[in-house]
Formats: C-alpha cells, sequence, structure tokens
C-alpha cells in the first residue's frame, strides 16, 4: 500500500496539469471497479448483517455502524453478478450519500488509484443494458480496465 | 401566587437575555448610528419590556422604559439622530432597568430605587437639553457610572454573576460567620478588576445606593457582600437557573444516551452470563444505575408540563360554552404532568378534538340538564397522571353520556359492523365503535365539531405516537375518554421475537399477551374458519398470522407448536405466530434507509443488547396487510353489491392458478381475467437476468417476470423445466408487458360465485372459496409494480386508482 501511495505520489508530481481522478478500487467477481474516494466514509470488514424480508436481492440487509442502522447494498445482486461463493466474506465499503450512510458489499477491496481523466470512456454499448445504467464509465488503467460505478444510481435503484 | 411568580421568572429570564443584546446593540448603534435594523431591534426590546411590566403593575420599570421607548422611537423614526450623549442615556436606561429586575428577582417587588434622575436624563435628550444633563447625571449615581464606563455594562452581567458565584458557593457549605471571610477576599478581586462593576454588584444586591461607596475598601465590602451571597445561596438567579439549548443538541444527547443504554445492556449480558469476578460485576451494576440515571435525565430535558397544553384550552372551552349555549366549568388536575416535548405537540389536535367533542355533543344545554336533574352548569374534567410508563390524559363530561344502542344501531346502519357481529360484541366493545374510520355521533353536522374531522382521526392521530385511545360512558351520566400515550418516541419498550432466523421487535404497546398452543395434543385448538385459521382465545376467535407467511421465511419452529403474541392495533386483536418469543428489552427506535421504507412492514430498526440489528414490525400496518376483518365483513355484508360497484361489472370472470408447495398443499389464486392477456409456456431455461430481475424473451419482447410463489412467499421446488406463464400486456402503455409464473392453471370461474372471506395477505385483495378451496385474489397491480416499478407510466394516478379501488373495496 505504501508503495502504491508514493507511486501515486510521484506521478502527481510528474503530471500536475493533468486531471486526475482518485478511486477507491475493488473487486468484484474478477473485475475492477471504482468509486470516487470521496464518496467514500469508511471502509469496514465483514459486519453481520440482518436480513431484511420481502425484498430484492440487491439488499444485502441492515449493519449496525457505531449504533447507526445502515443499509447494506450487495453490489454482486445489484449489477447481475453470480452470488458471493459461500465461505468468502463480504467487505463493507461505507459511502455518504444525501446524510445518509449505505454500505456498498464487495469482494475485496484493492487499492486506492490516481487515475488519469483522460483515459476515461463512457460504459461500452455492447454492456447489458440495466447494469450499463449503474456505470460512469470506465478508465482503461495498465493491463485492466476499471469500471467506474455511479454510487447514486446503484444505491437508488 | 404561584402563576405570578411563574409569570415573573419568565419575564426575567427573557428580560435579561434581551438586555444583553441591547447592550451590545446600543454599544453597536454608536459606530453606526443610522442602522435601522438596530434601532428596530432596540424599540422592540424596550417595547417588550414596558408592555410586560406594564401589564405586571410595575410602574417604576414601565415609566423608565416609556420614555426610552420614546427616544426610541423618535431615532427610529429618523427624527433624532444617534450620538454620545443619546447613547449615554439609552446605557443608563438599561442599567437602571437592570436594576430594577435584579430587585425584583430578589424581593420580587421593585424596591425603592429611584428612578427619576434617569427618567429625567432621557427626558432631556427628548428636550435637546442633553448637553447640560450629561454632566449632572452623576446625581444619580449607578447611571451616571454606566455612563462614563461606556462599553462597561455589557461586561457588567457576566461579572456580576462570576462575582456572586463563588461567595455564594463558598456561603452556601460553612456557617455564615465563616462566610464572611472568603467573601471579601471575592469582593476585593473583582474590584481590582472593575470597579463599577463591583458597584454594579453591591447596587444589584442591595436596594440602598448608599451602602458601599464606589472605592470602598475590601473589608468594608465586606458585609454588604455577605448579604449578597446569603440572597444567592436561597436562590439563584432567574438568568443562571435556565439558559436555553438547540433541540438538536438535544436530540443528539438522547441518541448518544440510547446508545449508552445499549452498550450497557451488552456489558450486563456479557458480564451475567460470562464472568463471576464480583468487582467486575459491582461495577457493571453501577454502570447500569448511571446509564438509567442518566438516560432519566436527558429525558427530563424534554419533557414539558401537559399545562403547556392545557393553558389554552379553557378559552376555547368558554368560546365554544357561549357558541353551543352551554355553561361549561373546566376543572384540570395534574397540570404539572411532563410528557416529551414532540408528543405534546403531536396530542395537542386530538385532545382538542376530544374537548371540543365533550362541550358540543357530551355536555347537555342547560334547560335540558336542570329538566334531568343536574345543576345548569357541566363540568368538563381534564386529568393526567403517569402510570407504568406510560401518560394517561383523561376527557370527561357529566353530560348525557353515549347510549350503546343507538352507536351499534347507527354503526350498523352505516355498515361499520354487521348485525351479527354487534350481536357478539360487549356494549363497552360497542362504544368503541365511535372510533372507527366513517363515524359520527353528531344528529346534524354542526360547524364545532363533525366537521369532518372525526374519532377516527383522533384515534389514528393517537396512535401514530403508539397511544391508545378508548371511550368510557354511563348513559345520563357522562362520558370519559382515555388517552395512554407513551413519555417518550425516542426509547420503547419492545418485545423481541425470531421468526426464519431473524429477530424482530414487536413494541410493547400492542402486545396483550404470550400464548403457547400445543397443536399435537390437540389438533383441534387451531380451527379454520373460511380459510385462515383462528384460535378460541377464552372464548373469542382470534384470528391468527404466520409471520413467516407474511416475510416469506421458512419457520423454524418446532412441529405442532404455535407461540403466539397476541397483539392489538386500532381496536382489532390477532396472533402474531412466531418461531420463539425471546426477551423484552428498551430499544432505541431508528429510523430506516430510504431504500426500505417501501416494504411498509417495518416501523423502523433498533440495536439489539449484542449490537446486532432487528427490525421493528409495524404492527398496525401487519394488521392491516395481514387481516381485513372488518372490511371483509363488510364485504360479505354487501355481497353482490360489490360486484355492482365494480368498473368490471357482474360478469367478471376469474382464472384460478395453483403456486407453491407440491401435490395436494398448493395455494390457489384468482386473477382477473381481464388482466390476463394470454396464457403461455416457457422453458425455464430461457429466463434470463438483468440486473436484480428476471426476463424472459417473448415474442422480440422482453418480458420481466413475477414469480408469484415466491412474491406471495410460497416456495415452489425449482426443478421445473419449463414455466406456466401467464402474461399481462397493458395496451394503453404502449404494449409493454409482463409476465406471470404461476405453478399450474387451473381453471377459468365466473366471479358471481365468489363469497369472500376475512383474510387477507400481502399482495391480495382478499380470498375466496373457489370449488371447495380456498383461493386468493391476487393485487395484480401491486404485483407487476413489484417486478416493474415504472409499467404504469402515470404511476402516481395508477396508484391514486388503487387506492381508490382498494377504499371502494372497503366502503362497500
Amino acid at each position: 500500500m505504501t508503495a502504491t501511495t508514493t507511486a501515486v505520489a510521484s506521478r502527481k508530481a510528474a503530471a500536475a496539469a493533468v486531471p486526475t481522478t482518485q478511486l477507491l478500487t475493488f473487486e468484484l467477481a474478477d473485475h475492477l471497479y471504482g468509486i470516487e474516494v470521496d464518496q467514500v466514509q469508511e471502509v469496514l470488514r465483514s459486519q453481520k448483517v440482518t436480513r431484511v424480508p420481502l425484498h430484492t436481492d440487491a439488499i444485502a440487509g441492515l449493519i449496525n455502524l457505531r449504533g447507526e442502522v445502515v443499509t447494506a447494498i450487495d453490489l454482486r445482486a445489484r449489477l447481475s453478478l453470480p452470488a458471493r461463493p459461500e465461505g468468502q466474506d463480504a467487505v463493507n465499503i461505507v459511502v455518504r450519500l444525501r446524510g445518509e450512510s449505505i454500505s456498498l458489499l464487495v469482494d475485496s477491496i484493492a487499492d486506492v488509484l490516481e487515475v488519469d481523466d483522460r483515459s476515461f470512456e463512457p460504459v461500452p454499448d455492447t454492456l447489458d443494458g440495466d447494469v450499463r445504467d449503474l456505470l460512469r464509465g470506465a478508465y482503461k488503467t495498465q493491463g485492466r480496465l476499471l469500471l467506474a460505478l455511479d454510487v447514486d444510481r446503484a444505491v437508488t435503484g | 401566587m404561584d402563576g405570578m411568580d411563574d409569570i415573573i421568572s419568565e419575564f426575567l429570564v427573557e428580560s435579561y437575555e434581551n438586555l444583553d443584546q441591547l447592550d451590545r446593540d446600543l454599544v453597536a448603534l454608536e459606530q453606526a448610528p443610522g442602522s435601522r435594523e438596530l434601532l428596530a431591534s432596540v424599540f422592540r426590546t424596550i417595547h417588550t419590556i414596558k408592555g410586560t411590566s406594564g401589564f405586571l403593575a410595575l410602574s417604576k420599570l414601565e415609566s423608565v422604559a416609556h420614555v426610552g421607548e420614546n427616544l426610541l422611537a423618535k431615532l427610529r423614526d429618523g427624527v433624532m439622530a444617534m450620538d454620545p450623549v443619546t447613547a449615554d442615556a439609552l446605557l443608563a436606561m438599561v442599567d437602571t432597568i437592570r436594576a430594577l429586575l435584579g430587585n425584583l428577582e430578589r424581593d420580587g417587588a421593585e424596591g425603592d430605587l429611584d428612578v427619576d434622575p434617569t427618567v429625567a436624563q432621557i427626558k432631556a435628550v427628548l428636550d435637546g437639553t442633553a448637553k447640560a444633563a450629561a454632566p449632572a447625571a452623576p446625581a444619580a449615581p449607578e447611571p451616571a457610572v454606566a455612563a462614563v464606563a461606556g462599553v462597561a455594562p455589557a461586561a457588567a452581567p457576566a461579572k456580576r454573576r462570576r462575582a456572586a458565584k463563588p461567595a455564594a458557593a463558598k456561603a452556601a457549605a460553612p456557617a455564615p460567620a465563616v462566610a464572611a471571610a472568603p467573601a471579601p477576599a471575592v469582593e476585593a478581586v473583582e474590584e481590582r478588576a472593575d470597579e463599577h462593576d463591583a458597584e454594579t454588584v453591591e447596587d444589584a444586591h442591595e436596594p440602598a445606593p448608599a451602602a458601599v461607596p464606589a472605592a470602598a475598601a475590601a473589608p468594608a465590602a465586606a458585609p454588604a457582600a455577605r448579604s449578597g451571597a446569603d440572597t444567592d445561596t436561597h436562590r439563584r438567579s432567574a438568568a443562571d437557573s435556565s439558559i436555553r439549548v438547540d433541540v438538536d443538541v438535544l436530540d443528539d444527547l438522547m441518541r448518544l444516551t440510547g446508545e449508552l443504554v445499549l452498550a450497557r445492556n451488552q456489558i450486563l449480558q456479557q458480564v451475567g452470563s460470562l464472568t463471576d469476578d464480583l468487582d467486575l460485576t459491582r461495577a457493571a451494576q453501577r454502570l447500569n444505575l448511571i446509564a438509567g440515571e442518566l438516560q432519566e435525565g436527558v429525558m427530563k430535558t424534554r419533557m414539558q408540563p401537559i399545562d403547556a397544553l392545557w393553558a389554552k384550552l379553557p378559552r376555547v372551552v368558554r368560546d365554544l360554552g357561549a357558541t353551543c349555549g352551554r355553561q361549561v366549568r373546566l376543572d384540570m388536575v395534574g397540570r404539572e404532568t411532563e410528557l416529551d416535548r414532540t408528543l405534546l405537540e403531536a396530542v395537542k389536535d386530538p385532545l382538542t378534538h376530544l374537548v371540543r367533542n365533550a362541550v358540543d355533543h357530551g355536555i347537555e344545554a342547560p334547560a335540558d340538564r336542570v329538566a334531568a336533574g343536574k345543576p345548569r352548569e357541566g363540568v368538563l374534567r381534564l386529568a393526567a397522571r403517569h402510570e407504568s410508563g406510560q401518560v394517561v390524559v383523561e376527557v370527561s363530561d357529566d353530560g348525557k353520556g353515549i347510549d350503546p344502542a343507538v352507536i351499534g344501531a347507527s354503526a350498523v346502519r352505516k355498515g361499520v359492523v354487521t348485525q351479527a357481529a354487534l350481536d357478539r360484541m360487549s356494549p363497552t366493545d360497542v362504544l368503541q365503535l365511535i372510533f372507527a374510520p366513517g363515524f359520527s355521533t353528531a344528529a346534524a353536522v354542526t360547524n364545532v365539531s363533525g366537521r369532518g374531522v372525526g374519532m377516527d382521526v383522533v384515534k389514528t392521530n393517537v396512535e401514530a405516537i403508539g397511544g391508545t385511545i378508548e371511550v368510557e360512558s354511563v348513559t345520563g351520566k357522562g362520558t370519559t375518554c382515555r388517552l395512554r400515550i407513551p413519555l417518550t418516541l425516542a426509547i420503547m419498550p419492545a418485545l423481541t421475537v425470531t421468526c426464519g432466523g431473524e429477530r424482530y421487535a414487536v413494541p410493547q404497546v400492542n402486545l396483550q399477551e404470550l400464548v403457547a398452543l400445543d397443536v399435537d395434543a390437540d389438533p383441534g385448538l387451531v380451527e379454520d374458519v373460511g380459510g385462515a385459521p383462528v384460535y378460541r382465545l377464552r372464548g373469542e376467535l382470534l384470528p391468527l398470522v404466520h409471520l413467516s407467511e407474511v416475510m416469506g421465511v421458512k419457520s423454524e419452529a418446532a412441529a405442532g407448536r404455535l407461540t403466539v403474541a397476541v397483539l392489538a392495533s386500532e381496536g382489532r386483536r390477532f396472533g402474531l405466530v412466531v418461531d420463539r418469543v425471546l426477551n423484552t428489552e428498551e430499544i432505541v427506535v431508528k429510523a430506516l434507509g430510504n431504500q426500505l421504507k417501501s416494504v411498509g412492514l417495518f416501523s423502523g430498526a433498533t440495536i439489539l443488547g449484542d449490537g446486532a440489528v432487528a427490525l421493528i414490525l409495524d404492527v398496525q400496518a401487519l394488521a392491516r396487510r395481514a387481516l381485513r376483518s372488518l372490511a371483509a365483513e363488510r364485504l360479505d355484508l354487501s355481497g353482490g353489491a360489490h360486484r355492482d360497484g365494480d368498473s368490471t361489472g357482474t360478469g367478471e370472470r376469474l382464472l384460478v392458478a395453483g403456486i407453491g408447495g407440491s401435490g395436494e398443499v398448493k395455494r390457489q389464486i384468482a386473477i382477473p381475467l381481464d388482466m390476463v392477456t394470454r396464457l403461455e409456456r416457457v422453458p425455464a431455461s430461457t429466463v434470463e437476468v438483468v440486473g436484480s430481475r428476471e426476463v424472459v424473451q417473448y415474442r422480440g419482447e422482453i418480458l420481466p417476470i413475477i414469480r408469484l410463489d415466491r412474491y406471495l412467499g410460497a416456495y415452489a421446488d425449482a426443478t421445473r423445466t419449463d414455466l406456466e406463464v401467464v402474461v399481462y400486456a397493458d395496451q394503453r402503455q404502449g404494449g409493454r408487458s409482463v409476465a406471470i409464473v404461476v405453478e399450474e392453471i387451473v381453471d377459468v370461474v365466473d366471479a358471481s360465485t365468489v363469497v369472500h372471506s376475512d383474510i387477507d395477505d400481502h399482495g391480495l385483495l382478499g380470498s375466496a372459496v373457489i370449488g371447495d378451496r380456498v383461493t386468493e385474489m391476487l393485487d395484480v397491480r401491486a404485483a407487476i409494480l413489484s417486478a416493474d416499478p415504472s409499467f404504469f407510466s402515470h404511476i402516481e394516478a395508477d396508484l391514486a386508482l388503487a387506492d381508490q379501488h382498494a377504499s371502494t373495496l372497503t366502503e362497500v
């Protein structure tokens, strides 16, 4: 992590003029996704989730965040990905949206990346319609495509 | 006298605050003489003081404020301009007012302070002779000092308090003789800091200004200081004894206290079960006590006496009595009973309505009363008291009372109940019918009550805050309405239960009793009435609702045993069958996120003792959703009439389909045939998942799929290769379609053969017996919306329609 941070810092220094965005990246079914760092409130390890009956699969349930009841949304279900394998614990990314804390369940946290805004592209048309709505676009980072999640839509949908 | 004291102390608190502001404003005015805003603010303050002092017959205060107001009016209107001399006069006025208030606070009277010099000084400014007046001012010692000091008066109140407090604190503990010793020291420090202020201290405590000269040495000041200190020991200054606090701060405190209580519960549980360490146990017990007291204390900050609400009622009663030609005496008992501010606000309307009702309908006209052998004057009695963690408020009158027979007949006529149901009811239960929707006892709609805001609204409002209401009446003797309101909304006692592996909290206020049924030993315990399970609880039929079915989860209860929580809501009782009852806990109610509000079965969430989140069941919604016995009874009553009223007419035909389970135990669902476009069979393998939803491609369209078994909480075996699909295409909406998956198509029947029974469930409109089987009527619109919320593009209009539809169902 430290190495990456310094790498980010040096890159930042080198290309100060280039508009960049800081993204918290995470893994979901072997894909790399990212959300903007300033939307993230905190990251928590697996929490005990209380299921909410009569609701869509995308809502994993409720978690206790220091006395606040927070809705947890399973991004796998939200993005129509296969369910998380048994025994694999989800990681909570708590985002703050319009004064409300909401937890997004992901497979694992990857890194904080500073991405070049020029490498951004809108979502490819080939993507499934519903999923496409949930993405802002993609960053062409080295070796891997980084899908930028539209947190607002992922949460309200 | 008590009431007067309250008014005066309120006046003092308010005036001190205003004066502090006034000092700042006046000094600011000197910097910006033309500021109309500041002038208007100053003017308002003095005007308020003048008005109140006139009302309280404080003539000196009034005369000072009066000339001050004259001067300020001229300044405000631009007739005069602000200059240092004017400012001096105004500041002198402020100090005089302050001194008068000080006297008032200590002695309850204005004292013998001479206000004439100040009045003369202001008058001189008004007359334009002020140039000479300013140097002449020393005649009035205290105001003059203030005038010279200029900015100093602003600091005076703070200093004064500081001076008084340490002295008072020291004087409080030891005997007065000893108190004299430390007092001068304090006094000396203060004096060195600011001579003038020290004098203000003396003046404030000692009505005779001559007692202490300004430059008095410390020892000389001692007696005066002691007298001041002694006075303060007995009485805190009004400004010190109360402060204004932002409600948000209190709410935060409340929340944190709630968390503390939860953490305490958690620790107590752990300590109780894990350790026998005596010290730890003792510490936990102390924590228990402290947290309890803290919670109580914080709660108290939000409490207000109910008198704040009642204070307006004498006027209401008086005016109303005049309008209706009644003579009414209002008795109030328990004015000091306190309850949460927000609750106070919430019961305001219901209470006012009850009072209006009592005057308008309860108490008879004087002539009628005399004829009935009662005094001409009727008595309306308001009583409030604390009772087992609730506040009980009673509104009683000694009027004509309510006759259950009249209520019953009227209820039957209006279709609120059936005659058969009425016959089974006790007289007390019959009286409660006045709270049923659409019921009004007034023979004629009067201007006073019965303006559409019926007793049902009162009941709804009271229940919305977790309260209950009941009515008692003796014909000819009078009526009593009794409201039970929780002390506070934030923390409530609840019963925790489990169902399908999750825990739920049931508000204690809805809980009547717990019943365990051994169905194995006696299978006849639970009977079937029109397809709905019921239990005879002491002879009365108690409809049973399985929480697992409502939630669509699998029950984990031991077979053959039923644990039933008997719940009451909106005057109806039902038994909620749960897996297991855990215990009772005090829970802190937390709001649910926006994503979860649509479910509607939960009023919130809470965090249990072990830190896990549990959902709080909304018993009202549960009752409404799970059983509409009253509504169903009305449907029974009207029978075919319901069909007539329906837009689809008498010839409505129903498609009957089976879902869930295997073999014999399938549930039967009926779908109106006009909501069926086609019946299809599609291979299960063609079902695709888009987002969180399932879709199927069909004739070049993408159809969202509703699996009825999942939607209605009846799980089927998932191994079928082909799916029976009911396709509904809405022609108006440009051909959007949905596919409703059922297990099998059973039949198409004519709706006129249908008999509605008294059961209702999630997503259903009602139920009927078709071909000897209980068949549930699907709420197709709700089902479609669950799969495709945007299916009806003008969704609002459709929802309104659906609502209307629902209400016509219940109204008929």
